[in-house]
Order: structure tokens, then C-alpha cells, then sequence
């Protein structure tokens, strides 16, 4: 495969984008189910050493790495810190005499552990380290370091690497753990495109410490996109399945319908096919502001890059849950057989619940997209600018009164800001009568963090509700009618299943009633009809080949029960008719002579 | 590598902090003192040998290797449970300590054991569906081993609903004996445990038809496998299913039938025989004493995914005190992540819940002793109540710990995720029970369908069953007026139940009046259905942990009572939290009341901090029954996590093959 990528590199020249696409994108996992050993070179190693090396270490590394002349990964994560780079304890302490780094692993806890294709396959890797010059510490900085001899393959003195075990997915991405034993790189191998360190080793700082954010938030985006991909194949498995299994009888005398069928099936399934859509336009957006951001800061103007960091944090907390949550609901919608292997579902739903606490645990991020949002609580209760994602807040920290509640789509996606700013504001209010009762703030803080994850949440649900809802709106406006009608149906029972699951809130916070529960009930039980009949061609809308889909019960020829029984016969156990083992135990513990 | 050997500092401490005495809880959850002593004497007789253990971690063999594994120690164990165990227990007590058998075997299996449906359906079906008779011919060959035997249902193609089952068993009166006959694929038995390679011996439930009717479905006992060579017997077709999620020592087969002839008497014939010439007779209500096995594996699961849930909690609160992330405060050290409210959160609810749900199938257990024993003097009144309740309780307990086990799992971060820490395999094998044994939503339907019933006779005035006869005074139509403690709680979660069923109840007649029939009208209320029914479960495991624990701690020392006390108060402040919208629809709860129930929360999880390992103590788990390098007593996480790294077998040499095989290539070029 990553020859057949080299090739195209080759031919167009194309840049990431093209490796994102090949990569995060589904065409990956026909050939890799379970993850590839390579992907940190091409998600990872190469966008760091783009982002913060220089020009010249850019040009000594990078047309190197694209070759795969050399394989890299990225090593941040130790055994004993995680979410808390700071805490980070390998060491990176510079020699003036001898112009080298001697990057030390000080205990256990700090052998890094974790990352893809470190322990068998990469030869380079970029490590992160608590940089020491003239003894003083500076943080943690990227480093380059060889790990294996170019030629044998053997790790160089000094290197401790191995594999770290068995994991609950991801068991061909070869995840890793390395310790240094004092060992020694030049000093060009720290990547100072931010900051550096002279051959006497004076320590010149970044011109700001908030670049390093990039390279984070590039995964993000991507790891968004990568959810849309498990969600569609989870929910084309599991609707495709759905219409060839039939399942009681409702009705004396007349045969077992199609599950899919059944309105309990269809509320497991339908808002996933439209969660396919929602995060797929949010990330696309998301991806546009992105680049807007980037180019800016490319000029040095930084104004929104706090907004987008609390943007990204929230929206890779929401998404990966909610997709784990997806694909999990497809699995057991599958009954028994979403147990086997051979639906892939459960592979799938090990790759995505990874995501739930690599790339910055969820709840730390939903937190970190809290802060911002008390903050801007406090702006709106000054005078000061609101940034557009928050703006709007206002209107509660204004006071105004709820109006009567609009139960059209708009005024529900409306009513969710007003959760969202309701939210935000009592988490504010709980802090400061904490505080007022002789808590510190971070006291305060921590006591209120459940509530604060919570007001994250609903921030980033209003936020995604708007985007989908407007997105749709502007890509149907050449759409066909037809079209037109199953896609806005898709909006329109996304927006209502959020409202139906989150009525407890907008009770709370609006001036919603029970007259218009029991209409939005009737309105969603209605859209799962409307949408029924349209439901295969949903899925066979998000076109993924048998081959990517890897599933017995999702082959687009519904040939379900016959490819359970195919790959059943592929299990070595049914190689023999009888398994060594009952001579060896099972007869004599029988014939009583074990 | 030098690996420290010595235990965490900061475990030590939390057990010195911790202000109740542990086996005094300990014994509450075991169900007396006496009950803790023969367990502990069991775990030792079995642990202490150490033949539980595998020298290469479980996850590294491939499957047949795995297999054969497992064959090897369910051999063991059921040796040292023949030959030790019974004489310490008798046969006849079996029943009462098989939740402590089936713990003590968490040992030997990380996975589950091939044997498992041998004891836990093959021998319960003879023993329930079969004549004295056949009680007596059967039964002590399988008891000592002499045939191992699966029980199938469930077809590739038909599972909740049995009476979709395809297979049939025909009666031919010239030869007396019945043909065993899968028509087509989809009528093979799949997912049987112990079917593939292992069993010689197999209950199959087909459709009997005989003189030219069909009577439905009923039980069979089948030979399979040659009792000598262990060859599959001509006419049979059976083997294992490939990998799944977990089970994967379990040996789930298939099983197919090309005419196969059975002697008449293999049929279990308690309920119902067919007789020499053919003439289909009915001794019992089938339909009723066939419940009695059903209720009995739903109280068995619960207790059993109470005990998975307490595992779980063990490992990550546990973890959670060793491990140590941010800074809450800039300049001090990092706190152990257990300090952070977000954490404790997520955590203390799974001790709570594994606790609600352990009293509850003790309870479900007591009720069911009772209605059984009624059914024997010929009252079968309370069956439907009885059984409404096992489809719930079965239904909400497994998927709350399944949600509950991947909460913890997700706790302890990227950890978690390493097989060994034991948390993948525990989802695994619990989310897997939220589709057997009847599904989630099937069961809840079910619930839901008696309801109804119950609300429809209690609009009309008439009498309803204990669990329900909040719909009494639900019925009238008053809110119920919040007030926040237990008994309040519990109050509110009824009116919440009876608000639901009521809408339900309105929306089906709302659209019967619309011109739908009943049937279709139902289906199209299943959403609020399912709703309703879980609902209704939820009070009922309020009011019976809440009852529970008032009773088992009457006679508890004051520090005991209290952290009771406040787990109690958890669950209940914890699920009215999740449920604000409902009681905002169905009761007179305000904002205010939320607001003050928040806070209450918040309170409670700091109460709770300090004693949170020793709650977790007291489930008392050995090492060897948790299987986890980030639960063990001693808190050595880091080095256990690096010396089971260290048994990949992929670390036994620094270069793999593949590099010359293949990378070499690629990065010179030479692919």
C-alpha cells in the first residue's frame, strides 16, 4: 500500500492533503482492518517535522521521510504521563563540549509508551523532552533521534524498545515503549524552527509558544473525519443487515417482517445515518476555519486561535463519543451475530473508542473549551467583543426573558444556544458562591467540573446543530427535490432526537412545554417512518466498497447468513474434525483418569 | 530493566485514611459472616496451588492454541472442584455457592470456559424438562463428567423469537424414533458455548411434529460426537464460529442435522411425550413451568454482571489513587486523578450500582423462591409480575454495567485500553449479555406489554401487584411535590414511571382512534415503550437498594452506616440528575430543587473520596480473580504493565522478519 502511495507522490506531487485522504480516509482500512504501523510516520512524524523544523532541517528530513528512506513515529505519551505534557520527565540536557543532546529516560514512569510502529518498525523517531541548557529547564521540545541502524535494523546503544502487549483494538499498529539510556544526538536534531539553542547553549525563546498548537489541532480535524468514516460503515453494516434479517410476528398469521421494520430499530439507526452527516459538514467547516486561522497566523495575527483551540477540543470530545456511542448501538442492533468479528463491527468500535482518550482525554478537553467559555461569559458581562462561535451568550448574560418557545427547526436549534448560555452561566454562579465560601478558585473550579463538562457539551451540540442545519441548506440549493426532501428530513430528525434526549435541559432553560414534547415525540416517531422506505439507499449513499467495509453482514449483495457460515469455515479449530486437546484432557477427565 | 517489588505509597495511605471496617461491608455483600469464611476457604483451595495461571498471557496464542488452553485448565479446575470443592460443599449446596464457583473460576479463565453451559444449561434442562427417568439415566453421567453437553437454540437465522425456530424433529412410529432435520442455512444452530469442539452431547430444541402436526418447539437431547474417538457421528455437521469480540476460549459452534435419527425417549418429556404410536400428549402447562429456568439464568446473570461491575470499579478506583495527572494548583505536585471531581464522578456511581444491583438479585432471587414455591402448591398468579420483572432487571442491569465497565475503562485513559488491565475483556463479555438471553429492547417490550395491562386495571379500579400498586394513586393524576431525601427520591421515580406508561397508553390510543390497529399503533409507540419500561425498572431498583440497605445495616457500626448511607444517596441523586426532564414532566420538581440536588451530589462524592478504596477493598477480590495490572492490591501498576509488555512474544528478539522482508525493501526502493 505505501508503495502504491510513494508512486502517486511521485506522479502529482500533491502534498498531505493526499496523504490525509488516502490514510484517514476509507480506502486505509480495506487493506489495514486493524490499523497500520506506518500511519504515525504519515500522521505524525512528517507534519512535526513541517511544522516545527526549519528550512534546512526541513530540507535534510523531509524529502527523506516521504521516500520512506527512513520510518518515523512520534513519541510524546510515557508510561506514567499522559494529558499532562508538562509533566513529561525525559530529559534532553545539553553538552556545549561536545555540541550534543543527551536525552536520559530518569525512571520507569518516563519510558515513553503508546506510539504506533515504535516498537518493530521505525527506525527515526521525534521525541518529545524537557530541553536542559545551562542548567536551567525549558520545557518540553521535539527532538529527532535514531532509534535502529539504517542498515540491520538493531536498536543503537542505549535504545530501550520493545512492543507493549495486547491491546483492545489497534493489535497490527505496533504501538511501542522506549527508554534512552544517556544517549547522544547532534544538536541540528533538535527542530528549532520555534526555538533554539546556540552552539554555546544559550537558549533563544519562540516567538510564541501558542504554534505549537498546530500540529494538534491538524489531527483533530482529521480525527473528526476519521469518525464519519467509522459511523458510516457502522450504520451501512448495521441497516443493510437490518432489511435481510426477519425477526416475530406482530401480527398472528402473517410472516416475520424485516427488523428494519421495527420503529425501535429505526431509532437506533436513522439518527445515526444523520450523525454521519452532521459531523462530516462540522468538520469540513471546522476545516475551512482551520486554514482561514492558520493563514492568519502565518501573518501573526492570532485573535481567533483561542476560539478555534476550544472549538477543536469540544468537537473531538462530542464526536468521538458520540461515535463510539453510534457504533456500539449498530453492534448490538445486530443482535448476536454484531458480536463476530466477521460483522467488523466490533473492530470498528475498538479503533473508535481508542479515540475517546488518545489525542487528549475527553473530559480534560471538554474542560479546556469550559475555561473559554467562562471566560467569555465574563467578557459578556464587561463590554468586551464576543468571538462569532460564543456570541451567543449574550442574550443571557442580557437577561432578556425567555420568549414563548418556537418548536419550528430553527427555534429549536435556537433553544439549544439558550441551554448552552444557561449552562455556562450556572457553572459561573456555582464557582463564585464557592469562592465566596472560602474555596480557591481552582477548589471552586474542580468542585464545579462536572457541571462545567456538562455546559461544554451543550455548547458544542448547539454549535453543531447550527452548522449541519446551515450546511445542508447550502449544499441542497441545487439539489434535486427529491433529494432535497431526504436530506432536510435527516436535519430535521437530528435536530429533534437531540431535543427529545436533551428535554430535561431545555425545561430548565426555555419555556418549552409539555404540549410541545409530546408534538416534537410525534414529529420524530413520524420522521422515522418518512425515512424508512429511503434507508438502504441512505447508506448505499456513503458508497463504501465491500472491500473497505470488511463485513459479513454489510456486503452490499446481503448474502448475510452465507458469509457468516464462509468465514466460520475459515477458523483453523474447524480444520480437523477433532481438536488434540480431547485426547489429552477431555478423555481422561471422562474416563475419570486425569 | 530493574522493576521495583515494593507496594504504592499512595494505596497504603488511602487505606489508612479510610474510616470503616472493610469486611464488616465485605460480609454484607457475601450475605453474612459465615458466607464470607466458606468463600474465602474455596478461593483458597482453588487459588492456592497456583495452576490458575498462564505463563504466556492468554491474548498472544492464536485461537486454536487459546483453545486448547482453555480445554487444559477447565480440565484442572473441574478436577479441583470434583475432588476438593464438593466434599467440602456436597452436591447438594451446589446451587447456593455456584455464584462462588463461577467467581472462583475468574481465575483460571480471563475468557470464559467451554464448559460453561454444561453445568449452567445442559444439567439445569435435564433437571428441569426431564422424567425421573431420564433425571436418573442422565444426570449422573453428566454431573461426573462422563459426557460433556452444549445446549442449542438460537439458528443462524432465528434468535429472540423461538417460535421462528426452523429445525425440526419428526416423529417416524415405525422405527419409534424422532428425525433431527435442518431444512436450510439458516435453520443451523449457532453461538451454542461448547458446541464447536467440545461437547459429545447436546440439547436441541426443534419443532416437534408428529402425525402430521406441528406441536412447536421442545427439547431433545442429541449425541454428537462418538463417546470414544470424539468424532462427529454421521448425519451431523458441526464446528466452531470464528473469532468474536470476547468468548473467544468459549468454543461457540455451529450444529446442522442431514436427517438424523434420535431413540423416541431423548425427548425430555416432563411436559409433554409423545408415545409410541405417535400421539402428542400434554402433562403440564408448558408455557408456565418453562418460565422457571428462564427467571432462573436472568437472577443468575444480574448477580453476575454485579460482580464483573464491582471488578471493574476495583481496577480503575484503585488505579486512580496510584495514578497522579495536572496541576490543579500551580507549584504542587500533581494530584492523584482521584482527587478530580470529573473522576469520582464517573467512578463512585459503579460502586453504587455494582451494590444496587447485587441486593437487587438477591432480592429477585427471594421473590423468585417464592412464586416457585407458590407454583408447587398450583398458584401461578404472580408468574407475569415475576417475569415482567426478570425482563427488566435483566435488561437494565446489563446494560448499565456494560456502559458502566467502559465508563471505568475510559478512566483510566490510554491504560485502560492495554489488555491487561482486564477492562476490554470484562465489556467485552459483559456487553455481550445485553443480546443474550433475550435482548435489550425485546425484554423491555415485554415489560412494557404488562404495563400497560397493570394500568389499564388500575384506571378501571381494580387491584393491582406490589410492584405496581404506585399506580394507584398515580392514576388519579396529582404531581407529586419533590422533597430530596431517599424515601422522596424513590416517590418521584414512580410518579416519573406512571407519566410515562400513562403517555405511552395515550399515544396508543390517540392512534388507534386515528384509524390504527393495535398492533401497529404499539409498534409505533415502541420507543416510548422501551422508555416506560426502563423507567418503571429504575424505581423498582431505587426503592429495593434503598430498602436493602436500611435492612442489611440495621445492625452495622455507625462508619458503616454512614458510607452506605451515602452510596445509597448517590444512586438516587445520581439518576434523578439524569433524569431531570422527566421529573420536570411528571412531577412539581423545580429548578430550585435541581439546583440543591446538584449540590447534594457534589457533596456526596466528596464525602465518599476518602473511603473510596476502602469500598472497593471490600468487594475483596483476589489478585488472581481480577487479572489486572492496574487493579492489583499492591499498586505496583507501572512495573506490572511493563512485565506483561515484556511477554509479548514479538519482544523476544529486537529485529522482526518482516524488516528484511518487506521494510528493507520498501525504503530502499525495492518493493
Amino acid at each position: 500500500m505505501f508503495k502504491l502511495l510513494r508512486k502517486w507522490q511521485e506522479e502529482e506531487n500533491t502534498g498531505m492533503e493526499n496523504y490525509r485522504a488516502v490514510l484517514g480516509g476509507a480506502l486505509g482500512s480495506a487493506i489495514l482492518e486493524d490499523g497500520s504501523p506506518l500511519t504515525l510516520h504519515y500522521v505524525m512524524f512528517i507534519p512535526t517535522l513541517m511544522g516545527q523544523g526549519t528550512v534546512e532541517q526541513q530540507a535534510y528530513w523531509i524529502g527523506r521521510a516521504f521516500n520512506v528512506d527512513i520510518i518515523g513515529t512520534y513519541a510524546q505519551t510515557e508510561l506514567g504521563h499522559g494529558t499532562f505534557v508538562r509533566g513529561l520527565e525525559t530529559t534532553a540536557t545539553y553538552d556545549p563540549k561536545t555540541k550534543e543532546f543527551v536525552l536520559h529516560s530518569p525512571s520507569l514512569t518516563a519510558y515513553k509508551w503508546w506510539p504506533g510502529g515504535l516498537a518493530h518498525t521505525a527506525n527515526y523517531c521525534i521525541v518529545m523532552a524537557q530541553l536542559y541548557t545551562a542548567g536551567k529547564c525549558h520545557g518540553i521540545h521535539a527532538f529527532i533521534v535514531q532509534l535502529r541502524d539504517e542498515e540491520t535494523h538493531m536498536p543503537l546503544p542505549g535504545i530501550k524498545v520493545g512492543e507493549i502487549g495486547a491491546k483492545l483494538g489497534m493489535n497490527g499498529t505496533n504501538n511501542g515503549f522506549l527508554g534512552l539510556e544517556h544517549v547522544r544526538i547532534p544538536r541540528e536534531h533538535m527542530l528549532m524552527k520555534n526555538a533554539k539553542v546556540l552552539e554555546d547553549g544559550t537558549y533563544v525563546n519562540s516567538p510564541s509558544s501558542k504554534l505549537t498548537y498546530g500540529t494538534m489541532m491538524f489531527v483533530r480535524v482529521v480525527l473528526v473525519n476519521d469518525m464519519c468514516n467509522y459511523m458510516a460503515k457502522a450504520v451501512t453494516t448495521a441497516t443493510r443487515y437490518s432489511a435481510v434479517r426477519h425477526q416475530s410476528q406482530p401480527k398472528p398469521d402473517e410472516p416475520e417482517p424485516q427488523i428494519l421494520d421495527y420503529v425501535t430499530q429505526q431509532h437506533k439507526l436513522f439518527v445515526g445515518i444523520a450523525s454521519v452527516h452532521a459531523f462530516k459538514l462540522s468538520a469540513n467547516w471546522l476545516w475551512n476555519m482551520y486554514n482561514n486561522v492558520t493563514a492568519e497566523l502565518e501573518s501573526g495575527d492570532m485573535e481567533r486561535l483561542p476560539e478555534l483551540h476550544a472549538l477543536s477540543c469540544c468537537l473531538k470530545a462530542v464526536s468521538t463519543a458520540d461515535a463510539a456511542q453510534c457504533v456500539e448501538r449498530c453492534r448490538l442492533a445486530c443482535g448476536g451475530h454484531g458480536y463476530m468479528l466477521s460483522s467488523n463491527l466490533p473492530t470498528s468500535y475498538g479503533l473508535v473508542t481508542a479515540a475517546c482518550t488518545y489525542e487528549g482525554e475527553n473530559t480534560v478537553l471538554l474542560l479546556q473549551t469550559a475555561r473559554y467559555l467562562v471566560k467569555a461569559w465574563q467578557q459578556a458581562a464587561g463590554a468586551s467583543q464576543l468571538t462569532p462561535t460564543v456570541a451567543y451568550i449574550r442574550r443571557v448574560t442580557s437577561g432578556r426573558r425567555a420568549p414563548p418557545f418556537d418548536s419550528s427547526l430553527a427555534g429549536l436549534i435556537d433553544a439549544f444556544h439558550t441551554v448552552a448560555a444557561g449552562k455556562i452561566g450556572l457553572c459561573v454562579a456555582n464557582i463564585e458562591k464557592r469562592q465566596k465560601e472560602g474555596l480557591s478558585y481552582e477548589d471552586a473550579w474542580n468542585m464545579t467540573s462536572v457541571q462545567l463538562t456538562q455546559a461544554s457539551e451543550a455548547h458544542c451540540r448547539a454549535i453543531l446543530l447550527l452548522t449541519y442545519h446551515e450546511q445542508t441548506e447550502m449544499q441542497c440549493k441545487n439539489a434535486s427535490p427529491e433529494l432535497r426532501e431526504v436530506l432536510s428530513q435527516l436535519v430535521d430528525l437530528y435536530v429533534v432526537y437531540w431535543t427529545l434526549q436533551c428535554v430535561g435541559d431545555l425545561l430548565r432553560f426555555t419555556s418549552i412545554s409539555e404540549r410541545d414534547i409530546e408534538r416534537l415525540q410525534r414529529w420524530y416517531e413520524d420522521l422515522l417512518s418518512q425515512l424508512r422506505p429511503n434507508a438502504v439507499g441512505l447508506v448505499d449513499a456513503f458508497d463504501i466498497r465491500d472491500e473497505i467495509l470488511h463485513s459479513a453482514l454489510g456486503a452490499y449483495d446481503g448474502r448475510v447468513y452465507e458469509r457468516l457460515m464462509e468465514e466460520a469455515l475459515k477458523s483453523p479449530l474447524n480444520a480437523e474434525p477433532v481438536n488434540r486437546s480431547f485426547h489429552q484432557y477431555l478423555k481422561p477427565l471422562m474416563q475419570g483418569k486425569l | 530493566m530493574e522493576l521495583s517489588m515494593s507496594a504504592n505509597e499512595d494505596l497504603a495511605k488511602e487505606r489508612a485514611r479510610c474510616d470503616f471496617n472493610v469486611s464488616e461491608i465485605t460480609n454484607i455483600l457475601d450475605g453474612g459472616i459465615e458466607r464470607t469464611k466458606q468463600r474465602k476457604k474455596i478461593e483458597s483451595i482453588a487459588l492456592s496451588n497456583g495452576k490458575c495461571r498462564d505463563v504466556t498471557p492468554e491474548e498472544t496464542l492464536g485461537p486454536k492454541e487459546r483453545y486448547e488452553n482453555a480445554i487444559r485448565k477447565s480440565c484442572l479446575y473441574t478436577k479441583i472442584v470434583k475432588d476438593q470443592v464438593l466434599t467440602l460443599t456436597g452436591l447438594e449446596v451446589l446451587g447456593s455457592n455456584s455464584s462462588v464457583l463461577r467467581r472462583t473460576a475468574d481465575a483460571f479463565f480471563k475468557d470464559i470456559s467451554p464448559f460453561l453451559l454444561h453445568l449452567g444449561m445442559f444439567v439445569p434442562t435435564i433437571m428441569g424438562q426431564g422424567t425421573p427417568e431420564q433425571q436418573s439415566y442422565w444426570l449422573p453421567r453428566a454431573l461426573d463428567f462422563q459426557i460433556i453437553g452444549t445446549y442449542a437454540q438460537t439458528e443462524l437465522g432465528h434468535g429472540t423469537f423461538i417460535r421462528g425456530l426452523e429445525t425440526t424433529a419428526t416423529y417416524d412410529p415405525d422405527t419409534e424414533e424422532f428425525v433431527i432435520h435442518n431444512p436450510r442455512l439458516t435453520s443451523y444452530k449457532w453461538w451454542a458455548g461448547g458446541l464447536g469442539k467440545t461437547s459429545n452431547y447436546c440439547i436441541v430444541v426443534a419443532q416437534l411434529y408428529t402425525q402430521g402436526k406441528c406441536y412447536g418447539i421442545h427439547p431433545f437431547i442429541v449425541q454428537i460426537r462418538d463417546e470414544d474417538t470424539h468424532v462427529p457421528l454421521p448425519g451431523v455437521r458441526v464446528g466452531e464460529i470464528g473469532p468474536r469480540m470476547g468468548f473467544n476460549t468459549a468454543d461457540n459452534g455451529f450444529l446442522g442435522f442431514d436427517h438424523y435419527r434420535i431413540p423416541r425417549n431423548h425427548m425430555l418429556m416432563k411436559n409433554s411425550q409423545v408415545l409410541k404410536d405417535g400421539t402428542y400428549v400434554k402433562v403440564a402447562s408448558h408455557s408456565k413451568l418453562t418460565y422457571g429456568t428462564m427467571v432462573f439464568v436472568r437472577v443468575m446473570l444480574v448477580n453476575e454482571v454485579a460482580f464483573n461491575l464491582a471488578k471493574a470499579a476495583t481496577i480503575a478506583v484503585r488505579y486512580s489513587a496510584v495514578r497522579r495527572q495536572s496541576e490543579k494548583i500551580s507549584g504542587e505536585p500533581e494530584p492523584q486523578i482521584l482527587d478530580y471531581v470529573t473522576q469520582q464522578h464517573k467512578l463512585f456511581v459503579c460502586i453504587a450500582t455494582a451494590h444496587a444491583l447485587q441486593l437487587s438479585s438477591n432480592w429477585l432471587w427471594k421473590t423468585f423462591s417464592a412464586v416457585l414455591a407458590d407454583m408447587r402448591g398450583g398458584n401461578t398468579e404472580n408468574l407475569p409480575e415475576l417475569h415482567a420483572l426478570s425482563s427488566c432487571l435483566k435488561a437494565l442491569s446489563t446494560s448499565d454495567s456494560a456502559a458502566l465497565i467502559e465508563q471505568c475503562r475510559l478512566a483510566c485513559g490510554g491504560h485502560g485500553y492495554m489488555l491487561s488491565s482486564n477492562l476490554p475483556l470484562l465489556y467485552s463479555f459483559v456487553t455481550a449479555t445485553r443480546t443474550y438471553e433475550g435482548d435489550y429492547t425485546v425484554l423491555l417490550l415485554q415489560t412494557a406489554r404488562f404495563l400497560i395491562k397493570a394500568w389499564e386495571q388500575a384506571e378501571s379500579g381494580k387491584p393491582v401487584t406490589p410492584t405496581v400498586s404506585y399506580m394507584e394513586e398515580a392514576v388519579v393524576g396529582n404531581k407529586y411535590k419533590w422533597n430530596g431525601s431517599a424515601e422522596g427520591i424513590i416517590k418521584a421515580a414512580y410518579y416519573v414511571a406512571a407519566g410515562k406508561i400513562s403517555s405511552s397508553v395515550a399515544s396508543i390510543r390517540k392512534r388507534m382512534k386515528n384509524g390504527k390497529a393495535f398492533e401497529d399503533a404499539w409498534e409505533l409507540t415502541g420507543v416510548q415503550l422501551v422508555a416506560a419500561a426502563e423507567t418503571h425498572c429504575r424505581a423498582v431498583i431505587c426503592d429495593v437498594y434503598r430498602k436493602e440497605t436500611v435492612r442489611l445495616t440495621a445492625n452495622s457500626s455507625p462508619n458503616v452506616k454512614t458510607v452506605m448511607d451515602q452510596l445509597n444517596m448517590l444512586y438516587l441523586s445520581h439518576w434523578a440528575l439524569e433524569r431531570t426532564g422527566d421529573l420536570l414532566r411528571y412531577t412539581s420538581t423545580t429548578e430550585d430543587d435541581i439546583i440543591s440536588c446538584q449540590q447534594r451530589y457534589e457533596e456526596l462524592l466528596a464525602a465518599i473520596r476518602p473511603n473510596a478504596v476502602g469500598l472497593v477493598d471490600a468487594f475483596d477480590f483476589p489478585d488472581e480473580i481480577l487479572q489486572s495490572t492496574l487493579g492489583a492490591y499492591d499498586g505496583r501498576v507501572y512495573e506490572r504493565l511493563m512485565e506483561e509488555a515484556l511477554k509479548s512474544p514479538l519482544n523476544a528478539e529486537p529485529v522482526n522478519r518482516s524488516f528484511h522482508q518487506y521494510l528493507k525493501p520498501l525504503m530502499q526502493g525495492k518493493l
